[in-house]
């Protein structure tokens, strides 16, 4: 559970008071504070921190594929907040949300930030895991026939076998 | 535009045929003004964008697929080849990161020599970009002599590193090489020769009535909308937001530097020129201060696990070579963890999120490229506007579409 230096931090008292319940873990490490986001409640709580809050910036969203542990993914969004006009500190946030590794799809945050768009479907194209919601989740990187998510730890790192002779 | 379009629309149709009709462009993947292979799908009316659609994954080659089956040490080499105009920029970020797993730290003549090459990437990144950018907007010239003084930053990193452009001169714990016998007087010569050279830029670009055609009010977007589709650096700087990571939350000891962070506020092609011209004059002013006070020390951590032993103390020590056996057959482990470490590179926020599960080869490692978030505006900047204007819009969004696809 959250440790008391977590409890006491800014955003975990701003959040933990707007909307009851949405951390289910945080750690603080590296000088890097970590909050583990109820899945469902993604869209909520990054709607507070970016409109509330000062977070207007979303710098990436990744994945992590803990394979072979359950839950298997744990999508990543990085928030930033730099000093601007009012706001003298630069700060940074992580978000974590696990899902299984059974179909693991999310909200898509693409209403809160529009820079959601690509990272989403980057994580949609490695990692396989699906965005509810999404304008246009396709394939961004790899080609469009590809099969497989190569990023998955149970994706080969030379690919898949390929036959020659069925060409 | 908007005369000709509506004589257009008040045209009678022919029999069968649409009133208006719009025609689907395939720019790219070739196409020289897209800097690498990029392709973007514009729907036109005339003259005018419609709707652009970026495709971007051509240059995919798994880089952060590659680095989970490498060793620490080995994935800087990797880092390189992300954005292969600010590779010691990447290569830095990438050390920061492995750095603050370990908690290690860095002698400070290190950490001032980082600075110092980092911003000479810089240097040579805009360089590569100005050239380029004028060469599509019609400024032939000017891209010969960017690359003249391109050609003498690539020999200062063939004289630090052995490479001129894939350096992978930054080590997780110091620099791949001692600092060559004579740098400063090489490096002294750059530093002089450069703000002339600048200037020199200025006089055919500034004042230049074809060039303020072609890039005042061209791709303007407001700062907020820059924010949220992800853009970050100079576009931002340009858009009247002093946003620099080098100065908001310093690293490898830039607090110590005394520079300045140029800010435009038009938001359009021509205040990203200015501020991509003024943060050269910085980074030279920044090489300047390296140069003058770069401190004596050790160019590698006392961190015998991490950084391999000299070449003379593996001949006469056994531990020295036992060390040397261990990092170079299994690597090093690093305690598991995660960091996010980001960095200003010459084209915006780069930041490595690197996950360790306490061995050897690294979990996971993300690259949050610069070029990949400022890509995303490219749709918003050349919808509704001149097809012509795209080109400069492009140009002046400094991408790099192997830091894009990675």
């Amino acid at each position: 559970m959250l440790t008391d230096q977590v409890k006491e931090m800014r955003v975990t008292k701003a959040l933990e008071a707007a909307l009851p319940g949405v951390i289910a873990d945080g750690k603080f490490a590296f000088a890097e504070l970590t909050l583990e986001i109820a899945p469902g409640r993604i869209v909520e709580a990054c709607a507070f921190l970016k409109n509330q809050d000062r977070f207007i910036r979303l710098a990436a969203i990744t994945c992590v594929d803990l394979y072979p542990m359950e839950p298997r993914f744990e999508v990543i969004y990085h928030l930033h907040s730099m000093p601007r006009p009012g706001i003298t500190e630069d700060e940074r946030l992580r978000l974590k949300c696990r899902l299984a590794g059974e179909a693991p799809a999310i909200d898509s945050v693409c209403s809160v930030w529009r820079a959601a768009d690509w990272y989403e479907r980057e994580v949609f194209d490695l990692f396989g895991v699906s965005f509810n919601g999404h304008p246009n989740l396709t394939r961004i990187l790899m080609p469009t026939d590809w099969e497989g998510h190569p990023l998955r730890k149970d994706f080969p790192i030379h690919g898949h076998k390929y036959d020659y002779k069925s060409e | 535009m908007s005369d000709f379009n509506t004589a257009l629309a008040d045209m009678p149709a022919g029999e069968g045929q649409a009133r208006r009709r719009t025609m689907t462009l395939n720019m790219g993947p070739q196409h020289p003004s897209t800097h690498g292979v990029l392709r973007i799908l514009i729907e036109l009316d005339g003259e005018v964008i419609l709707k652009a659609a970026a495709d971007i994954g051509y240059l995919h080659t798994g880089i952060e697929k590659q680095c989970e089956v490498r060793t620490w040490q080995q994935v800087v080499p990797l880092t390189d080849r992300v954005d292969y105009l600010a590779n010691l920029s990447n290569n830095l970020c990438y050390c920061l990161s492995v750095e603050k797993l370990l908690q290690l730290e860095v002698p400070a003549r290190v950490q001032w020599t980082r600075v110092m090459l980092t911003e000479l990437t810089r240097i040579n990144s805009h360089l590569v970009w100005l050239g380029t950018h004028a060469l599509d907007i019609g400024a032939m010239s000017m891209f010969m002599y960017c690359l003249r003084e391109r050609e003498e930053v690539l020999k200062l990193f063939e004289m630090f590193s052995g490479q001129r452009m894939m350096t992978s001169y930054f080590r997780i714990g110091g620099l791949a090489l001692e600092p060559p016998r004579g740098w400063q007087k090489a490096i002294g010569k750059f530093v002089n020769m450069m703000p002339d050279r600048i200037d020199f830029y200025e006089n055919l670009l500034t004042g230049n009535p074809i060039w303020n055609v072609r890039t005042r009010g061209i791709g303007h977007l407001t700062l907020e909308d820059l924010l949220d589709w992800g853009a970050t650096g100079p576009m931002i700087r340009a858009a009247g937001l002093g946003w620099d990571i080098r100065k908001d939350a310093p690293y490898s000891s830039y607090e110590k530097f005394d520079f300045n962070v140029p800010v435009q506020t038009d938001s359009d092609v021509y205040s990203r020129y200015l501020v991509r011209i003024a943060e050269m004059r910085e980074s030279v002013k920044i090489m300047k201060q390296a140069l003058e006070g770069m401190p004596e020390g050790p160019w590698q951590a006392d961190a015998p696990q991490v950084v391999l032993p000299e070449r003379e103390k593996m001949k006469t020590q056994m531990e020295a070579l036992i060390y040397h056996f261990k990092i170079v057959t299994e690597g090093f482990t690093v305690p598991a963890g995660e960091v996010y470490q980001a960095v200003e590179a010459p084209r915006g926020e780069l930041g490595y999120y690197v996950v360790s599960d306490g061995t050897s080869k690294p979990y996971r490692i993300h690259m949050r490229t610069p070029s990949f978030g400022n890509l995303m505006v490219l749709a918003p900047m050349i919808e509704n506007r001149l097809l012509a204007d795209s080109i400069s819009s492009l140009g002046s969004m400094d991408f790099v579409l192997g830091d894009t696809d990675r």
